[in-house]
């Protein structure tokens, strides 16, 4: 039981590292990007290709997959994004979906349609027992790793400049123009580190999650029903949706196999009927 | 429905040009349409078949019963509509005489019908649905039927020690016929499968479904999922430390895939799966066979789907072989049917019933040979019909 809930735990943790980024993107910045996934795909590939083919150590193809994940979203959004803000939720919506069909045929393309099979360094497989409970040393860590994001960031939004000035923009682009705020470059670095966190995410998921070309419409479901559930005020609300969905999810399929996959959707509407704007909704 | 209607037209068009075409003529090529899936979700399975037709053109020639063979290849993108568009295209366009490929059930299911009624032989290279036979007169398997391998491994178990099982399937219709036919066959083996496990196709975290095989505590595991989803199985199944807690895994042959085993690594080691063929068989037609391989596909190496598709294409030589390069509907099923072909996997032919496969089918363990990951073969259950059609 406990390990169900420890599994379930680490599950959550992994959807809030890769679905946060979106909670920025669409809940500060007010922008639907559905293309999150790609950048989560993208992260998984880089670390995969890092681990298996090059040889590089897999702890520090996590860095890296967030740095190129990072750039490349940095980069996009200049060249292409940057466009859209102003436009309708529907051309963002439209523009955002096509760049998921260019990323996953690229990838097909690039990589082949096979799944990729990470090869975990030894220390990180295997799992050890505390107090009766056995605990996966994979999903040990991704709780640690996860844990210390979730923590980082909210302390990063809430008490840094940084996290002001971007509150600040959201809310009224103008004023905080005004005021000497430059918008276009928080607004680029904000994205830019959405879109690492989700490459960080992905390349942390490919082990349990796995990774092959669809990933991104395979998972965009998961990343907006943790953001509708959670609400996009602050980070802790798509933290705890997620928490809530991964124990959810894995209790589920142990006790309800036959419902396998629904459970997340029974949770989903349930919270919807109940709170229409998420677990943690600013007042709108 | 308007779907429907615009099919029946064009079939209706069509079998009307097929009827104004005039007999063919002696020098007249025989043209066979591939239509498989080089792109899309069954792109493994694709590629395997692709590199087998190189194989099988450049050793065989591209001449039997006296007529030049012509290929023409097209990807269905893995998607039914997709297939059969590109099936009208080829029997109207370029008058194909046969069609061949088909990586998976639903796009076989979509040709069935042209091919029922413009008469063109269907040569089924993968689908591994029992039902798709009864769909057109005109198909003819080379591949192997879920219920054919999953019965097999039903029988094996009882006898070596494994009755109590958990099932774990993938939630597809694949995955319901091999939980379907284990569960008939173990039963009337004294067997019983204590729990059925249904995974979801597209979540590969195993965990929750794994503790809950393992609390049931089972003797073995019997598992069918699709080939990638395979590894992450074997891989969660050893983190969990269950291969130490003296559960075996029973598979069917996807989840070990020749393809993918050299990747799998370690975790893949033990495992017993049931299935048609394995590329280190030991018989001369299959040495051959994979040297061929090899040597035309920069050292690919070729698994199940390949073995099936070189078949399918000695099916058809054979056959025009014996219809003297006539190539029409009811005169090629007609001798197909019956043919016995020594395979790369073994003795296989054509039921001429059914006009599906009958072979050999093996119960295999994976092993270390000479530093690569091999399905070492250890059991033969021989000349298997599909149980389903029975």
């Amino acid at each position: 039981m406990l390990t169900l809930l420890f599994d379930g735990l680490a599950y959550g943790m992994l959807l809030f590292v890769l679905s946060c980024g979106l909670a920025v993107t669409l809940g500060l910045m007010n922008f639907i990007n559905l293309a999150h996934g790609a950048f989560a795909m993208a992260g998984g590939y880089v670390t995969v290709l890092m681990t298996n083919r090059w040889g590089v150590p897999f702890l520090l193809t996590l860095p890296i997959a967030f740095m190129v994940t990072a750039i490349a979203g940095g980069l996009l959004e200049k060249a292409l994004y940057c466009r859209l803000y102003d436009k309708t939720h529907l051309d963002q919506v439209l523009f955002s979906i096509g760049l998921v069909f260019i990323a996953v045929a690229g990838v097909d393309y690039l990589m082949g349609s096979q799944q990729q099979i990470l090869n975990l360094p030894d220390f990180l497989r295997g799992r050890f027992t505390v107090g009766g409970i056995g605990i996966g040393v994979y999903r040990a860590f991704l709780v640690v790793v996860c844990g210390l994001l979730a923590i980082a960031l909210q302390l990063i939004l809430a008490h840094t400049r940084f996290g002001s000035r971007l509150r600040a923009s959201v809310d009224d682009r103008r004023v905080a123009r005004g005021v000497g705020i430059r918008v276009n470059v928080i607004f680029a670095v904000t994205f830019a580190i959405g879109s690492g966190l989700a490459g960080l995410g992905g390349a942390l998921g490919a082990e349990i999650l796995g990774l092959d070309p669809t990933f991104p419409l395979k998972f965009m479901v998961y990343f907006l029903i943790v953001v509708s559930v959670g609400g996009t005020s602050s980070m802790t609300g798509p933290l705890v949706a997620s928490i809530l969905l991964g124990v959810a999810d894995v209790l589920g399929k142990y006790y309800v196999p036959s419902l396998g996959g629904f459970i997340i959707y029974i949770v989903l509407v349930a919270v919807l009927v109940l709170r229409p704007h998420g677990l943690f909704s600013r007042a709108a | 429905m308007r779907m429907k209607s615009v099919l029946t037209g064009a079939i209706t068009a069509l079998s009307l040009m097929t009827a104004a075409v005039p007999a063919a003529r002696a020098e007249d090529p025989v043209k066979v349409g591939v239509v498989i899936p080089l792109t899309g979700g069954f792109q493994s399975n694709g590629r395997q078949i692709n590199a087998a037709l190189k194989a099988f053109v450049a050793t065989h020639g591209e001449k039997a019963g006296g007529k030049q063979v012509q290929f023409l290849v097209k990807d269905d993108g893995s998607v039914p509509d997709n297939a059969l568009r590109i099936s009208q295209e080829l029997v109207t366009n370029d008058k194909v005489s046969i069609l061949t490929g088909f990586g998976n059930t639903p796009t076989a299911l979509s040709v069935a019908q042209l091919s029922k009624r413009a008469k063109i032989p269907q040569v089924i290279m993968v689908a591994a649905t029992s039902s798709i036979m009864k769909a057109s007169p005109y198909m003819l398997r080379t591949s192997w039927t879920i219920p054919q391998v999953a019965s097999a491994i039903g029988k094996w178990a009882p006898e070596n020690g494994a009755k109590k099982f958990v099932s774990v399937v993938s939630d597809y219709g694949p995955g319901k016929d091999a939980e379907e036919w284990f569960a008939k066959t173990i039963e009337a083996n004294g067997g019983t499968v204590i729990s059925k496990l249904k995974v979801p196709l597209a979540n590969p975290d195993f965990a929750p479904f794994l503790q809950r095989a393992a609390d049931e505590k089972p003797e073995a595991l019997f598992v069918f999922v699709p080939t990638g989803a395979g590894a992450a199985f074997m891989k969660q199944f050893v983190e969990r430390g269950l291969d130490k807690s003296g559960i075996k895994v029973i598979a069917m042959a996807d989840v070990t895939d020749d393809d993918l085993l050299n990747s799998m690594g370690d975790p893949a080691i033990g495992v017993i799966t049931g299935g048609p063929y394995s590329t280190n068989h030991d018989s001369p037609e299959n040495k051959a066979f994979v040297e061929a391989f090899k040597k035309n596909n920069d050292g690919m190496r070729p698994n199940m789907v390949a073995a099936a598709a070189w078949d399918a294409l000695d099916l058809i030589y054979k056959t025009l072989d014996k219809t003297k390069g006539e190539a029409d509907g009811d005169t090629f099923v007609e001798a197909a049917k019956g043919m016995q072909i020594a395979s790369p996997r073994g003795p296989i032919s054509i039921d001429p019933d059914t006009r599906d496969i009958v072979q050999d089918i093996y119960m295999r363990k994976v092993e270390r040979v000479g530093g690569e990951l091999y399905n070492t073969e250890f059991k033969t259950y021989t000349a298997v019909k599909d149980p389903a059609a029975q």
